[in-house]
């Protein structure tokens, strides 16, 4: 069994939001990076537990990004990927994205591709299903439990308005979330055994950019609250009626 | 240059981001002068014609029994061809759970430039700028597609549904339709509630409920306004409530019109699945919570005795209009 887990980088999610020149540019002064949480804590982790129960599992890690990735894999190596791809180059784009994960993970002949849900910062959902469309490969989104029998991969899903299970023949592509995993720390064998697992620099596949970033926002400043009296509970009702029109 | 939307439909019945999808593609068709056409696949129990009243002209209807079942892989390729043969240059999806899962793989079969999470209009002015939901929430981005084709994935709830008149043709198109790769072998679907990505209302609760014996109070409020009901993370991981109730960075994002906040502490991770919500209203006990600062409206003060009042005051406004 052979596990390709896309591993990007997030600010932390307690990271202040701020732009710089003119708003054309994501403020990164300040800001710690972490693995983007679904991808490690869901995609990551549960690959991890698969390879626990059968040794013979190969995990690797591809990430699309330049040399400022690197500590974010090497946590992810240290939790408990085996070897990881990291294509030297940067984009917003997920077509673009997508081709350099959908080169990689060609060579690698997977069985079975992991992402996370979206990343946090970007919030595209979109990677896990062009690189599945890419590869002909079914994809299954949104899982909230990954389970194996044999070749056959058993997922339950969200879908609009509840829950389904499927089962689905290898090779698939799956994009994780709550419910598939639970949340590891690495220990001090996992750190010191990630510095010299094999981290590969590729150079990028030629494919274009279909999109890019013109400039950010930030939302408008709420007014501020208006604060009804706890013994005046008929005012926040009137207030929510006929000032807010939201009842 | 033309705009075609797919209509995501469940037993038949058209989904309410479908028809905001809808508009907002009618919308764009009339901005860049152009014509907006649908597609919608499977058994459909609803009338089709009458979807013309969203500003629409044509629905392409692929029936084959094959489609009544969802599986990304099978739709990403039935939705291409059918751009194809519509020669559309836009196509506009709901960024629900079905849009999240089908869109990416269009794009990528037909080689365009995808915006998902996108909460207005494009501007055309200067080239074809989205603007998107970034940071969870915290920041909008305006994005770019230089490609031919484009696709937007259009946020639920932020595109006001606008029904006029007009009738819609509907076209049996016959598409071939490949043998899917997934057996679907259980679905367990939330029934009579209000699903949450959808509801107009969302009543949520924190910990400051203290267990899952008192959810009653807050299940009175909701069901009082129609509301589906939501809970913050710990309540999620505590097992007081469902998982799928859990909104948040790492849950459901939701953008109700209105989100009522039932002893929650208002954490950053919290917020982030909330805050793109119209109206927000607060009711904690802790005058310091930070959620008041996110908030429209508050009460400092005990849920146990402010949210039965409130339900109260609800029934007797609804009893008066
Ligand atoms: C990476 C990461 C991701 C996370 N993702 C999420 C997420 O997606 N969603 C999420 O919700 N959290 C998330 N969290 C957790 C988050 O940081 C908070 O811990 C959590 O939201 C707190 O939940 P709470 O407000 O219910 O509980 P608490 O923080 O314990 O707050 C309870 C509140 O209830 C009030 N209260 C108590 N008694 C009463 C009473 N009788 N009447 C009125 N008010 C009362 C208190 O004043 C307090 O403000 C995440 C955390 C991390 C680190
Ligand atoms: N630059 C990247 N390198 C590797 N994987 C990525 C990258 N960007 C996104 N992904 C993966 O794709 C998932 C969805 O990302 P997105 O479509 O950007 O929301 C993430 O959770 C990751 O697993």
């Amino acid at each position: 069994m052979k596990i390709l887990i896309c591993i990007s980088k997030t600010p932390d999610t307690t990271s202040r939001i701020a732009f710089k020149d003119g708003n054309t540019k994501f403020e990164e002064n300040g800001v710690q990076w972490i693995i983007n949480p679904y991808d490690e804590w869901y995609a990551l982790v549960r690959a991890i537990e698969l390879k626990e129960k059968d040794p013979s599992t190969v995990l690797h890690l591809v990430t699309v990004g330049a040399a400022d990735c690197e500590p974010v894999i090497r946590k992810a190596l240290a939790l408990g990927g085996d070897e990881a791809y990291r294509v030297n180059t940067q984009s917003d784009d997920s077509f673009y994205i997508a081709t350099q994960i959908f080169e990689v993970a060609k060579q690698g002949n997977y069985d079975l591709i992991f992402t996370g849900k979206e990343t946090i910062d970007y919030n595209g959902s979109s990677i896990g299903g062009m690189v599945a469309e890419m590869l002909s490969m079914p994809y299954i989104s949104l899982a909230t439990k990954f389970d194996l029998n044999g070749s056959t991969a058993v997922v339950a899903r969200e879908i609009e308005g509840g829950e389904e299970v499927c089962e689905v023949a290898l090779p698939v592509v799956v994009s994780c979330q709550k419910g598939v995993a639970e949340q590891r720390i690495p220990n001090m064998r996992g750190i010191m055994s990630a510095r010299t697992k094999p981290l590969k620099v590729v150079e990028p596949a030629a494919a274009e950019a279909l999109t890019n970033i013109t400039s950010y926002e930030l939302p408008p400043v709420k007014a501020g609250v208006k604060l009804v009296g706890a013994d005046n509970v008929a005012e926040l009702v009137r207030l929510l009626h006929e000032e807010a029109k939201a009842i | 240059m033309s705009v075609l939307i797919f209509i995501d439909q469940a037993e038949g019945h058209v989904k309410k981001a479908s028809l905001e999808a809808l508009t907002y593609g009618g919308d764009l068709a009339k901005q860049t002068g152009t014509t907006a056409e649908a597609m919608v696949f499977g058994t459909v129990a609803e009338d089709l014609t009458a979807l013309g009243r969203y500003g629409i002209s044509k629905v392409h209807h692929v029936s084959s029994a094959a489609l009544d079942h969802f599986d990304a892989q099978v739709f990403a390729n039935v939705i291409a061809k059918v751009v194809e043969e519509t020669k559309a240059t836009v196509v506009v999806f709901s960024h629900n759970q079905t849009g999240k899962a089908v869109a990416p793989g269009v794009a990528a079969a037909v080689k365009a430039g995808i915006v998902t999470g996108a909460v207005a209009l494009p501007d055309i002015s200067n080239g074809f700028v989205v603007k998107k939901s970034v940071f969870s929430g915290k920041a909008f981005a305006n994005v770019n597609i230089s490609s031919e084709i484009k696709i937007i994935s259009l946020n639920p709830n932020s595109y006001k549904t606008v029904a006029g008149k007009g009738m819609a043709e509907v076209i049996e198109l016959n598409v071939p339709v490949p043998e899917s790769k997934i057996k679907i072998t259980a679905v367990s679907k939330v029934s009579g509630e209000v699903p949450l990505t959808e509801a107009d209302i969302v009543v949520s609760g924190g910990r400051g409920l203290k267990g899952p014996e008192n959810w009653g109070i807050l299940e009175d409020l909701a069901h009082t306004l129609h509301a589906a009901t939501a809970c913050s993370r710990p309540v999620a991981d505590s097992h007081w409530r469902p998982h799928h109730e859990h909104v948040g960075q790492t849950g459901v994002q939701v953008a109700p019109n209105l989100y009522i906040a039932l002893g929650i502490s208002g954490a950053i991770q919290h917020l982030a699945g909330v805050n793109r919500s119209k109206t927000i209203v607060v009711i904690n006990k802790d005058p310091e919570a930070p959620f008041f600062k996110a908030a429209d409206y508050g009460i400092v003060g005990d849920v146990f005795e402010v949210v039965p009042k409130l339900t109260e005051e609800i029934k007797k406004m609804q009893a008066a209009s």
